[in-house]
């Protein structure tokens, strides 16, 4: 039964990225996204995570993508047109990211062992997360200061 | 009869009550709060429809249904369909995490009155009030008319605004209940009210709530004045009906909500089966002090909104989470 829903699911991931991707209006890309997004917090959720399930809901689906609606909203930006330009110029970015993707995914189905799905308590991950994982977190949160600053500094009167 | 089966049974129930009884409670809501502002200001409000007016909801229905389904030529026909029900569908699915009872016994099985005690009851509150803003959003875009992208940006601005210092106004109460479940917060209750620890807190939780619904005197995304009916400016017939019977399901699940967080949810005296009528007297109370607030508010403009929202209630919602932290630790209010 488990498995089921979770291929469902998975389908209904990557079909949606895949839209995402392959959209020519904007608006439509975001949404397919968004949907995207949320197929994976069901998904995160089934495996035991709730806690990550609803802070993908929350930051992702409903701050991150949000942002992304209003400068779509508000910059009307239409139909993109074919680049134009030497081919290495407008292919290299995509090939580079190709190759990480498939070094990582290599490194990913080969290297790393099976993954267990196991229940995680939001009190668990929570204590985890500041005790165990301290470090990282105060160096993730430094770094969204400094993002801070900057969008102040960028963005202030003069 | 199984075990499973009777569980499914009840959690069909509850599920068929929550929409029959919310669906209905909204579309009174509508007439109470033309009744009550017509009272306000000095007029009957609906009256001639049945009794007291009491089958007006039901004359709005007809009308509402019969009416005919306009889609304007320059609209993005896909999402201008799908948009109303983001609006109403994310506000309904919010009931699933409330506890609007104490627990109840059948078959030997003790039954909690929410249909699912999430452990992130808090958070799953949070995620899809965020999904809501797609919503009013999408509608604005899809409808190709300069009012309603005006509306929707202006939507989309003040709902991420005011989530904000909501979810945090709602940190101190998970800090003292020690969970995001809804039902342990209301067990967290049983005592004091969390809203005589952190008063400012509920009064931040009230006020963001207000924006958040988009409600007088924040209703800038609809403002008439300037832009006709804001977001849904081109909406007509059911899915009009839909925005605004959203509006309203969504003022009763805020409510409940804002009874849950602080005012101890089904708790007071009396047998438990009492508690239902507890969480409706304390959830009344509180939409009735909205569509107060309705009646005696002006408009507020549209960068003083967007500054109280970010260097008003912002910082007060830091401060509250700083001060009910500091006083939980030295007085040891945390209960679990």
């Amino acid at each position: 039964m488990n498995a089921v829903v979770f291929y469902i699911l998975g389908f209904a991931v990557l079909t949606a990225t895949f839209m995402a991707v392959t959209r020519r209006e904007t608006m439509h890309a975001v949404i397919y996204l968004v949907m995207s997004f949320f197929a994976l917090s069901l998904i995160f959720y089934m495996m035991g995570a709730p806690l990550i399930a609803a802070l993908e809901v929350i930051i992702y689906a409903g701050a991150i993508m949000v942002l992304f609606l209003f400068v779509v909203m508000m910059l009307d930006m239409g139909m993109p047109t074919r680049p134009e330009g030497p081919f290495v110029k407008t292919w290299l970015p995509a090939i580079v990211l190709a190759g990480v993707i498939l070094v990582c995914s290599w490194t990913m189905f080969t290297g790393a062992p099976e993954a267990k799905a196991a229940y995680i308590s939001p009190r668990t991950f929570g204590y985890a997360l500041y005790t165990k994982y301290m470090l990282a977190v105060e160096i993730a949160s430094l770094l969204l200061l400094f993002a801070l600053v900057g969008a102040l500094y960028l963005g202030r009167r003069e | 009869m199984s075990d499973s089966l009777i569980m499914l049974l009840i959690i069909l129930v509850k599920l068929a009550l929550i929409l029959v009884v919310t669906l209905t409670l909204a579309a009174y809501m509508v007439l109470a709060e033309r009744k009550l502002l017509g009272r306000m200001q000095n007029r009957y409000g609906p009256n001639r429809v049945g009794p007291f007016g009491l089958l007006q909801p039901l004359a709005d229905l007809i009308k509402l249904i019969t009416k005919e389904d306009i889609m304007p030529d320059d609209s993005d026909r896909a999402i201008y369909y799908i948009a109303p029900g983001i609006v109403a569908g994310t506000v309904l699915l919010t009931f699933a995490v409330v506890p609007f009872g104490a627990p109840f016994t059948v078959k030997g099985h003790t039954v909690g009155t929410p249909v699912i005690d999430l452990n992130v009851g808090l958070l799953y509150f949070l995620a899809l009030s965020s999904l809501g803003v797609y919503g009013v959003a999408l509608a604005g875009w899809a409808s190709g008319s300069k009012y309603s992208l005006l509306g929707g940006i202006r939507g989309s601005a003040q709902m991420i605004s005011y989530e904000l210092s909501m979810g945090l106004a709602l940190a101190p109460v998970v800090m003292l209940a020690g969970s995001f479940s809804l039902v342990d917060i209301v067990g967290a209750q049983s005592g004091w009210w969390f809203i005589v620890y952190m008063p400012l807190g509920f009064t931040i939780f009230l006020i963001s709530v207000a924006a958040e619904s988009k409600r007088i005197p924040f209703d800038l995304p609809e403002a008439e004045n300037e832009l006709v009916a804001g977001y849904h400016t081109e909406y007509s017939g059911m899915r009009f009906g839909l925005f605004f019977v959203g509006e309203y399901i969504n003022l009763i699940v805020l409510s409940a909500l804002a009874t849950t967080f602080f005012l101890g949810g089904w708790h007071g005296p009396g047998p438990p089966w009492l508690s239902f009528f507890w969480f409706s007297l304390k959830s009344g109370v509180i939409a009735f002090f909205f569509i107060w607030m309705r009646a005696t508010l002006p408009r507020l403009r549209y960068d003083r909104l967007m500054h109280f929202g970010w260097q008003v209630l912002v910082p007060l919602s830091l401060l509250n989470i700083v001060l009910t932290g500091a006083l939980a630790l030295l007085f040891g209010w945390r209960h679990a």
